[in-house]
C-alpha cells in the first residue's frame, strides 16, 4: 500500500490481521482487513517532524508559523463536527473568540499564568459549546445554519458594545503574560510561543486521532455517512452530536486562547464571520473527515494569504472565491482528497502492470 | 410618544417590506431546489450598482432604473443558474453553502474593483424627497412609495403563483419535483426561470433601498444574515410567512437602534435564534 | 427471561384525511415466524414505523411485554430488543461493509464511551463481525465501500446490520425485494436459522417465501386488517385471494 495513501487516509489503510483462531475458516491467509487503527504511518511521522525542521529552516517566520498550528488546531475542532458529524456551521469563531476573551481578559485582570489561562477558556468555551448544541442539534441544515450563524453573531455584536470589558473594535490590550512554567518568557522572537502553540496543537491531536479511530469516531461518520440508520442501531444520536460538539468547541476555545497568549492582543474579528467563514475554506481546501485535510487547509490557506494579500487584498478575496467555486464543482475532497485520487491511480497502474 | 412609535412602525414596515422584496425570490427558489443560496444579497446588490450607474452616467430617471435593476439581476441570475447552480441542485448542503460564499467573494472582490469601497451615494428625485401627511402622520414620502411599490409587486407575485399556468408550475414544483416533471412540466425552465424572477425582485430591491439599506460592496455579507432570517424563519417556499416574518424583523430591527441603542443589532441576532428554536420549521408551514 | 410478546392495541396513524393504519390489533408472540402481507399501499409499512418508532401513532398503544412503548424513542427501542429493516436500503454509503458492521456491533456492546481505544482494538468485535459476515457470505466483501457494491449485496449488509443488534424481535421489511430469486433462499435459511425464540415479523411479496416460512398470516387491506391465520386458511380464504389476484383475473 502506498504512503501516499496512508497518510491521507488514516481511517482506512494499514492492514490489521486477525488471529486465526478466532474466526470461521477465511479464502485465504492473506485476508487483510481495513479497520481504524493506531499504527503510525511514516508519512504522519514525516508531516509532524516539518514544524521542528521549519523551527531552524525559518527562523524568521515563527510568529506566521506558530499562527498556522493556531489556526490549525481550530480547524481541527470544525473537522471533528463538519468531517465526521456532517454539521454544517457557520459561527465556529464564536467559540475561538471566547476562548479568546477568557484567556485575554484574565491575562488583563492579574491573572497572567498562561496554561491555567488555557485551561479556563477551555471550560468556558466547552460550556458555552454544551449550551448551544442543545440548539444545533434540533431542526435541518437551514436552520442549524442559521443558529450556528446568530449565535457567532450575537457574540460579536456583544464584545463590540461591551467595549469596557473586551476594548471593543480596538480590541483587547495590556495582557500580561506569565512564564510559561514560570520559567519560560514569550519573548519577541516567538520561540516560547512557537514551541508552546506546537505542543499543545500535538497533544491534542494526538488525543483526537484516537478519538476519531474509535467507535465512538466510527458512529460520528456513522451519523454522518447515514444517520436514518442510526436509531435502529440504537444510537442516540441527539447525545452523540451534544458531546461532539462540546468537544470540538473546547478545542476552539483553546486555539483562541492560544492565539491570545501568543501575540498578547484579543481583537474582535476573532468573533467575526470572515473568520468562520475562512475557516471553512481552509477545512474544505485540505479535505475534510481526515484531521490532517484541517492541517494542511490552514497552512496551506495561511501562507498563500499572507502572501498574496501583500499584493492586494481584493485579489485575495476574488481568487479565494473563485477557488471555493472551483474546489465545490471539481475538486470536491480538497488537496488530501485530489492526492488520495492520484495515489489510487498510481495503485491501479502498478498493479495493472 | 405614540407619534414617536407610529414613525418607528412605519420605518420598520417600510424596511421590513425591502428586506422582503429582496427575499422572496431566495424562499421561493430554496423552497423549490433546496439549495442554500448564501449569494443571494449579491444580485441585490448588483440591482443597486447597476440603478447607480444609470442614474449618474446616463442620467436616466429613477423610476426608469428600477426595470432596469430588475432586468440586468434576472439576466445574470438566469445565466448563473443555468451554468452553475443547476449543477449543485443534488449536492450536500455544506457544498452548496461553500460554493455560495465563493460566488460572494467574488461578487464583494469585484464589486470593490469597479466601484471602490465606499458608500454610494444616492439622490433621490424630487418627488420622493420630504413628508407627505397620511392618516394624521407625517412620513417620508420614499418610504412610502417603497412600501407601495413592494405592496404592488405582492400583488403581482400572488396572481402570477395563484392564477397563471407559470404560477401553477411554479407551485407544483416547490411541491413535488419529481411528480411535477411526470405531469409533463418542464421542471428545469421552471428553476430557471423562477431564479430568474427572484434575482430580478432582489435586483429591483437593490436599487429601490439604496437610501434604506446603504450600498457598498460588503452589502451580501452585511445583509446576508437578514435574507436567510426572513426565509428560515418564514418558512422557505412560501410568500406569506417570509412576508410576515421580513414585517416583524424589519419592525424589530428599527425599533431596537432607536429605542436601546446600546445593544444595537443584538436583539435581531437573538430575535432569530430564538424564533428558529421556537419554530424549526419556519413560521407559517407549507402543507405537506 | 422477560416476555418479549409485542403488541398493538387499536394503532393508528392518520395524515390528515388519509388513514394509514385504521385501528390495528395484533399480537405476536415470542418466536413467532409471522408474515404481514398486503397489496400496495395497505399500510404495511407504516406499521412497522409505528412499532419501531419512526413516527407516534394518532391513536393507540404499542405493547412489549408488559411495557407500553408507545412513546418511547427509536433507540430506546432497540435496547429493549426490537430491530428492523429498512424497504430501501439504508446503508452508510462510505463506509465499508465491515466498518459497518463493527459500528453496529460496537454499539450493541455499549463500547461508544471507550474513546481512547481504536476500533481494531477490539478483537471480540471484530471476530464476531467476521463471524455474522460469513453467515450471509459477505467475507469477501467486507472491505468493499458500500456504495460500490451491487444492490442485491447491498441488501444483504441491509440485514447484516439488523442482525449484528442480536434483535430478539426483528422486523423486515421486505427483506428479499432487490435480492435474485436463488439468493433470496438462502437469505430465508440464514432467518429460519436464528434462535427459535426471536420473534420475526416480516412484510413480503414473495408468497412463495411468506408461505414457506411463516406460521402466521396476516392479511391488510387499506390500513386496517383484513384476517389473520395460518398459511393454509389465509390460502383457502377466497377474500384474500379476491384482494391479491382480484385484478389479475380480470386482467
Amino acid at each position: 500500500m502506498s504512503a501516499m495513501t496512508d497518510i491521507v487516509s488514516p481511517n482506512a489503510s494499514q492492514p490489521v490481521s486477525i488471529a486465526k483462531t478466532a474466526m470461521t475458516p477465511t479464502p485465504a491467509s492473506r485476508t487483510h482487513l481495513n479497520l481504524p487503527n493506531d499504527r503510525w504511518k511514516p508519512m504522519e511521522i514525516a508531516f509532524w517532524l516539518l514544524p521542528v525542521i521549519a523551527y531552524f529552516a525559518f527562523p524568521g517566520y515563527l510568529v506566521l508559523i506558530s499562527q498556522i498550528m493556531i489556526i490549525g488546531l481550530f480547524a481541527l475542532s470544525l473537522d471533528l463536527i463538519l468531517g465526521y458529524a456532517g454539521i454544517v456551521s457557520l459561527g465556529h469563531a464564536a467559540f475561538f473568540g471566547l476562548g479568546a476573551y477568557t484567556a485575554g481578559l484574565l491575562a488583563v485582570h492579574g491573572w497572567g499564568e498562561p496554561v491555567s489561562g488555557l485551561l479556563a477558556a477551555a471550560v468556558v468555551a466547552g460550556v458555552f459549546g454544551f449550551i448551544v448544541s442543545f440548539l444545533v442539534v434540533r431542526g435541518q441544515d437551514l436552520t442549524r445554519l442559521m443558529v450556528t450563524l446568530g449565535i457567532c453573531l450575537m457574540l460579536h455584536e456583544a464584545a463590540n458594545k461591551a467595549s469596557w470589558l473586551t476594548g471593543g473594535v480596538d480590541g483587547l490590550s495590556g495582557m500580561m503574560v506569565g512564564n510559561l512554567f514560570g520559567v519560560f518568557e514569550f519573548d519577541l522572537n516567538g520561540t516560547v510561543a512557537f514551541w508552546y502553540s506546537f505542543a499543545v496543537l500535538f497533544v491534542l491531536f494526538v488525543v483526537l486521532r484516537r478519538m476519531v479511530k474509535s467507535p465512538f469516531g466510527l458512529s460520528l461518520i456513522g451519523i454522518r455517512e447515514g444517520v436514518r440508520r442510526m436509531p435502529s442501531l440504537g444510537v442516540n444520536v441527539n447525545r452523540r452530536l451534544i458531546a461532539i460538539f462540546t468537544v470540538s468547541a473546547t478545542i476552539a476555545g483553546i486555539a483562541g486562547a492560544l492565539l491570545a497568549q501568543t501575540t498578547q492582543f484579543v481583537g474582535l474579528d476573532s468573533l467575526g464571520f470572515p473568520r468562520s467563514a475562512e475557516l471553512l475554506i481552509m477545512l474544505v481546501l485540505g479535505g475534510t473527515g481526515r484531521l490532517y485535510g484541517a492541517l494542511v487547509g490552514a497552512a496551506v490557506f495561511m501562507v498563500a494569504q499572507d502572501y498574496i494579500s501583500g499584493l492586494n487584498p481584493a485579489y485575495w478575496q476574488f481568487y479565494i472565491g473563485l477557488l471555493l467555486v472551483f474546489i465545490v464543482l471539481f475538486a470536491r475532497g480538497g488537496i488530501l482528497g485530489g492526492l488520495e485520487k492520484l495515489a489510487a491511480g498510481f495503485k491501479s497502474k502498478k498493479e495493472a502492470v | 410618544m405614540l407619534a414617536n412609535f407610529a414613525g418607528v412602525l412605519f420605518d420598520g414596515i417600510a424596511y421590513g417590506s425591502l428586506l422582503f422584496l429582496i427575499s422572496v425570490g431566495l424562499s421561493v427558489t430554496m423552497g423549490m431546489m433546496n439549495f442554500i443560496n448564501l449569494a443571494h444579497g449579491a444580485f441585490a446588490m448588483l440591482g443597486g450598482y447597476v440603478s447607480v450607474t444609470v442614474l449618474s452616467a446616463l442620467g436616466v430617471p429613477f423610476l426608469a432604473s428600477l426595470p432596469l435593476a430588475f432586468i440586468a439581476s434576472a439576466l445574470v441570475g438566469l445565466v448563473l443558474e443555468r451554468l452553475l447552480y443547476r449543477r449543485l441542485y443534488k449536492a450536500s448542503h455544506l457544498d452548496q453553502v461553500l460554493f455560495s460564499i465563493g460566488l460572494t467573494f467574488m461578487s464583494v472582490a469585484a464589486a470593490t474593483y469597479f466601484f471602490g469601497p465606499t458608500q454610494q451615494p444616492v439622490t433621490l428625485p424630487e418627488w420622493l424627497r420630504g413628508q407627505v401627511h397620511v392618516l394624521g402622520l407625517d412620513v417620508g414620502a420614499y418610504r412610502l412609495f417603497l412600501i407601495g411599490v413592494v405592496v404592488l409587486v405582492t400583488v403581482a407575485l400572488g396572481l402570477l403563483i395563484e392564477r397563471t399556468r407559470f404560477g401553477a408550475q411554479i407551485r407544483a414544483s416547490v411541491d413535488n419535483q419529481t411528480a411535477s416533471a411526470g405531469l409533463g412540466i418542464n421542471v428545469s425552465l421552471v428553476f430557471s426561470l423562477t431564479f430568474a424572477l427572484g434575482s430580478g425582485l432582489a435586483g429591483l430591491g437593490g436599487g429601490l433601498g439604496i437610501d434604506v439599506l446603504g450600498l457598498d460592496p460588503t452589502f451580501p455579507i452585511k445583509y446576508m444574515v437578514y435574507f436567510l432570517l426572513v426565509v428560515a424563519v418564514g418558512g422557505a417556499g412560501t410568500i406569506k410567512g417570509p412576508l410576515l416574518a421580513a414585517i416583524i424583523l424589519g419592525v424589530f430591527d428599527v425599533a431596537g437602534k432607536y429605542y436601546v441603542p446600546e445593544i444595537g443589532a443584538f436583539v435581531i441576532y437573538a430575535l432569530m435564534v430564538v424564533l428558529l428554536i421556537l419554530f424549526p420549521a419556519g413560521l407559517i408551514r407549507r402543507k405537506a | 427471561m422477560s416476555d418479549i410478546t409485542l403488541r398493538t392495541e387499536g394503532l393508528s396513524k392518520r395524515w390528515g384525511a388519509f388513514h394509514a393504519n385504521s385501528d390495528v390489533s395484533l399480537t405476536f408472540k415470542p418466536g413467532a415466524r409471522h408474515a404481514l402481507i398486503g397489496p400496495n399501499g395497505a399500510g404495511k409499512t407504516t406499521f412497522i414505523n409505528l412499532l419501531t418508532g419512526s413516527f407516534l401513532p394518532s391513536s393507540g398503544k404499542v405493547y412489549l411485554g408488559g411495557e407500553d412503548i408507545t412513546t418511547l424513542p427509536q433507540h430506546e427501542r432497540v435496547h429493549r430488543g426490537m430491530t428492523r429493516t429498512f424497504q430501501l436500503n439504508t446503508l452508510f454509503a462510505g463506509m465499508t461493509v465491515l466498518e459497518s458492521v463493527a459500528l453496529a456491533i460496537s454499539e450493541r456492546r455499549g463500547l461508544q464511551s471507550v474513546w481512547y481505544k481504536t476500533v481494531a482494538n477490539h478483537p471480540d468485535v471484530i471476530a464476531e463481525a467476521m463471524e455474522l459476515l460469513a453467515t450471509l457470505k459477505l467475507t469477501d466483501q467486507a472491505n468493499s465501500i458500500t456504495r460500490s457494491m451491487a444492490y442485491g449485496k447491498q441488501r444483504l449488509v441491509e440485514i447484516a446490520l439488523a442482525l449484528a443488534t442480536r434483535p430478539r424481535i426483528l422486523l423486515l421489511d421486505e427483506p428479499a425485494a432487490g435480492i435474485p430469486s436463488a439468493e433470496s433462499k438462502e437469505l430465508f435459511e440464514v432467518l429460519a436459522h436464528l434462535p427459535r425464540d426471536v420473534t420475526v415479523l416480516f412484510i413480503e411479496h414473495d408468497m412463495g417465501l411468506v408461505f414457506r416460512f411463516a406460521d402466521r398470516i396476516t392479511v391488510m387491506v387499506g390500513g386496517k386488517v383484513l384476517t389473520e391465520g395460518t398459511p393454509e386458511e389465509i390460502a383457502a380464504d377466497p377474500r384474500v385471494k379476491e384482494v391479491y389476484l382480484g385484478e389479475a383475473e380480470h386482467a
